[in-house]
């Protein structure tokens, strides 16, 4: 048995790009899990929307509304608040983290609780509600089963659905024997057995739970209803037992209306999981007398996302449904996990949001990205992810050697002399590696290069030359 | 400024100078092609989650098998509760006397084929949430006539208001190497009969 | 006689003439007569995509005075074209990318022929470039046209459509991930055995024949100078 060392801590997490990226590829037991899991999903994936014959419409249609959702944001928003308070819930606003996390805390002392029971939820991680209310003396228990493992582990989640993609079963095992507490003497790493020990772990813990924390995967504007997407069953757990219901939505969640779902719940569990339909749909508007919760909170949240808002090109990154897909498909985020982004949100998605979310703060992710388009290809809302990272590349700052080489290159390449005249001389300054054919060594930043590959000599007669010669 | 006004204000000054929306195309299929047979494509959706599909009320005995004590909502149909099984109607059960009976058995709203998803909205003869969530075993009975080929084609027949709960499977989940493992925190056995009967009690056109 | 302009971009003018020179081969086999341009320099491409848009926009504007004339342009780089087709509505308002074709778009839709009447008895395995797959929609149309070679053994490169990690500056700035992707791409074209490795784009061919010069593995060649072979 290994002790358990969370991968989070071995990345460091505020150190640019290139540089976590570094420290995870030299782990090979986490590419290895990665490769495995990232390469099942694709798989699976790939079948279930190949099965409907209008996959490319759905997309289509899902990517219009989104879109229109946007423009029309102060109006859904206010309608949304306006259905859910007529149905009984209560309807907060949050500016940033700080403001969501001092409303939730509020609300679990004014219920008369110290300890929460927590749905998955992207955006209670971006908060860091967890932390908030550590800090606070109040106790949140992550029910998630991958939550669960990262929460035990001590460790940070590196994928949006699956946060604990990093361990294999047998590295699960591990964290449950060390660190449950309740762990089944001889527990195996047989996938079900671990499944069973969270189940028992949990479910005294559900039954008595009087206040729960969730997000909510849409909001539909039409009936003031929130719409939680799960397979385990935890969520609806954690949505049906507790008096008290506290669910922290973004803004750009809404949906104008239910028959939206037609379209979204095709979309949805299919790019994520690979399955024709998760386990649990769970969908509630306001209070039902008799039925589930009799306080329900609803946080609406801004924390950045007014920012991207405003940007035309970069807005599309908000008709995210963080269904995953474009994380297991990346050549990049399958080799780096997701620790080397730094963000709560990873991969492609992370690459053009936490920029935007944070301005300032991520300016080296739009450029963790070959630009290969395997995301745009998957993403189910039609996001043009290579178009956004360009985007914000373009925006960006640039160092100031890069800048003055980037401006030279383009003074030379606007100028057809100018540029002849470079080629030759770059033909003649490559003489003393002509017979070998290639170069192996160079000096920085060329050496980026060399470090793994050889790199070509010019010919000998340039393409023009021979032009001219068969011109005469 | 409050936090609603300020960001809607910083809404309405982020759109000010944004392009029209685009028109929403509705191009995608609303149901299934015709002559399809809708309830054999369920069975299979339903079987690959590894749920049991049952044909006939009658079967609704051989569903409960094993069960003793067997919560139902008070108004599910008497011609429903056979067996030998105690029917335990839910008028109030605490958590720990759901947590205590060994299977549950209600009707359901709708059914979508495409997807082996079943479909509660708190209607008749499906009690509130809790009842199908605690026991660790649901029985579920669909009429052919709750079957639909598409999504599309039932969410119409659900209540809007209504707490909805969609159900594809037993409880299940794929965080350990992304590999889908039956039976979590939800009932972890479900079994689903499909009544034939079209009329009766529970008849009525949905939507 | 129809006139074509051919745009044999910044990367093959430096360092690869040998596939222009093939595209010139194999238009003037089918009986276009080809254009060079002189003037020609870049499209762009590594301005734009590397952040610095006003560079990209200059040489936008210098593609169009070079290439403004001509109705069809042809060019041996899924990538450039695809600059030219995506990126220059948003640089310029041009919409001369319409007219600018990748070599395999030009043969198959344009012309209408798959069967150049090349001979090539080589094994080949065939890589899908990420811009000419993904960006441009090639599809199959450049193994259609190797598919029609004489002699030619295509072998199938196991993952193709993944990258083969270049992308441009992406390669030097995030070297570690880029070489990472590259190992994998070099070894799945050394278990095909093939003696070539095709691909509609030589700067993904530099890279990845970078990497196979050493680790071993099949030649980088570009598809277009398997299509001019009559060996
Ligand atoms: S960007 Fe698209 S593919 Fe990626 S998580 Fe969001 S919705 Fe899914």
């Amino acid at each position: 048995m290994n002790d358990i060392v969370p991968a989070a801590s071995l990345i460091p997490a505020d150190a640019p790009f290139p540089k976590a990226a570094k420290v995870a590829l030299g782990m090979p037991q986490l590419r290895k899990n990665l490769a495995h899991a990232t390469g099942t999903i694709r798989a699976k994936r790939a079948k279930v929307a190949g099965e409907l014959d209008d996959w490319e419409q759905l997309r289509d249609t899902a990517a219009a509304v989104k879109a229109g959702v946007q423009r029309r944001l102060p109006e859904l928003a206010m309608r949304f608040e306006e259905r859910a308070t007529a149905a009984g819930a209560v309807v907060h606003w949050a500016r940033d983290a700080a403001e969501a996390n001092a409303i939730a805390a509020r609300l679990v002392r004014e219920a008369g609780a110290e300890e929460v029971v927590k749905v998955k939820s992207m955006a209670t991680q971006e908060i860091e509600l967890n932390e908030h209310f550590a800090a606070e003396g109040l106790r949140a228990f992550e029910t998630d089963l991958a939550e669960l493992i990262v929460q035990l582990a001590e460790d940070k989640p590196s994928h949006i659905l699956v946060p604990a993609i990093h361990y294999n079963r047998t590295e699960i095992r591990d964290i449950f024997d060390q660190r449950m507490g309740d762990a089944p003497a001889g527990l195996t790493d047989d996938p079900a057995a671990l499944a069973e020990a969270a189940r028992l772990h949990l479910r005294r813990r559900f039954l008595s739970a009087t206040v729960a924390v969730s997000g909510a995967n849409f909001a539909i504007a039409e009936t003031g209803s929130l719409v939680v997407v799960e397979s385990e069953g935890n969520g609806r757990m954690c949505l049906t037992m507790p008096e008290t219901l506290i669910s922290i939505v973004g803004i750009e969640k809404l949906l104008p209306e239910t028959a939206d779902l037609e379209v979204f719940m095709q979309l949805l569990p299919r790019s994520s999981t690979g399955e024709r339909m998760n386990p649990y749909t769970s969908v509630w508007t306001g209070v039902r007398e008799g039925d589930g919760p009799r306080h329900v909170h609803v946080i609406l949240l801004d924390n950045g996302r007014t920012n991207v808002l405003a940007d035309e090109v970069g807005r599309q990154a908000l008709s995210c449904i963080r269904c995953s897909a474009c994380l297991n498909v990346c050549p990049v985020y399958e080799r780096t996990g997701g620790h080397a982004y730094g963000h709560v949100y990873p991969g492609p998605i992370g690459a053009i949001l936490a920029p935007q979310l944070e301005p300032g703060r991520h300016d080296d992710l739009p450029y963790a990205s070959s630009l290969c388009g395997a995301c745009y290809e998957v993403c189910p809302v039609k996001i043009d992810i290579p178009e956004v990272l360009v985007h914000l590349r373009q925006q960006g700052p640039h160092a100031a050697g890069e800048r003055a080489a980037m401006g030279a290159a383009e003074a030379v390449m606007a100028r057809p002399r100018l540029w002849r005249t470079a080629l030759r001389a770059a033909r003649l300054g490559s003489m003393p590696w002509r017979r070998k054919g290639f170069v192996r060594r160079m000096p920085w930043p060329a050496s980026k290069w060399t470090v793994s590959r050889d790199l070509p000599v010019p010919p000998k007669e340039s393409f023009r030359d021979w032009w001219k010669e068969r011109e005469r | 400024m409050n936090a609603r006004e300020e960001i809607l204000a910083r809404m309405r000054e982020a759109l000010q100078d944004a392009s029209p929306a685009p028109e929403v195309p509705r191009e995608y299929r609303r149901a299934l092609d015709p002559g399809v047979d809708i309830v054999a494509v369920l069975v299979d959706r339903l079987v690959d989650y590894k749920a049991t599909v049952h044909h006939g009320t009658a079967a609704i005995e051989r569903a409960l098998e094993g069960a003793r004590r067997v919560a139902v909502p008070a108004d599910l149909p008497a011609q429903w509760r056979v067996g030998s099984a105690e029917f335990v109607e839910d008028r109030g059960l605490t958590t720990e006397e759901l947590d205590a009976v060994d299977a549950v058995l209600t009707g359901c709203a709708a059914a979508v084929a495409v997807s082996g998803t079943i479909m509660l909205d708190a209607g008749e003869a499906q009690g509130r949430r809790a009842l199908t969530l605690v026991p660790d075993h649901h029985v579920v009975v669909v009429r052919r006539d709750q079957i639909v080929g598409h999504l599309a084609e039932a969410l119409p027949r659900l209540d809007p208001a209504a707490p909805q709960t969609w159900i594809s499977g037993p409880s299940a989940t794929s965080d350990i190497e992304l590999q889908r493992v039956e039976g979590v925190h939800g009932p972890r056995r479900l079994d689903v009969v499909i009544a034939d009967e079209r009329t009766g009690p529970l008849a009525g056109p949905a939507a | 006689m129809e006139r074509v302009a051919l745009f044999i971009t910044c990367v093959n003018d430096a360092l690869f003439p040998e596939t222009p020179k093939a595209v010139v081969t194999v238009l003037e086999r089918l009986g276009y007569e080809v254009d060079f341009p002189a003037a020609q320099t870049c499209c762009g491409q590594m301005h734009a995509n590397s952040g610095y848009k006003d560079d990209a926009t200059r040489l936008a504007r210098a593609f169009d005075d070079v290439f403004g004339g001509y109705d069809a342009i042809v060019t041996p780089s899924g990538s450039c074209a695809a600059m030219a087709r995506d990126q220059y509505p948003h640089l310029t308002g041009s919409g001369i990318g319409r007219r600018v074709h990748e070599l395999s778009e030009f043969l198959v839709d344009v012309a209408g022929v798959e069967d150049v009447g090349a001979h090539f008895p080589h094994t080949v395995t065939y890589h899908p470039t990420c811009h000419g797959t993904r960006a441009l929609g090639l599809g199959d149309k450049p193994l259609r046209l190797l598919r029609a070679v004489g002699g030619i053994d295509l072998v199938g490169l196991p993952a193709a459509d993944q990258c083969c990690g270049f992308g441009g500056t992406f390669a030097l700035k995030n070297s570690e991930v880029s070489s990472a992707m590259l190992a994998d791409k070099c070894a799945n074209a050394a278990a095909t055995g093939a003696e070539y490795l095709a691909a509609a784009d030589n700067s993904c061919l530099t890279h990845i024949g970078g990497g196979v010069s050493r680790s071993g593995g099949p030649r980088p060649i570009h598809y277009a100078e398997i299509l001019a072979s009559t060996a």
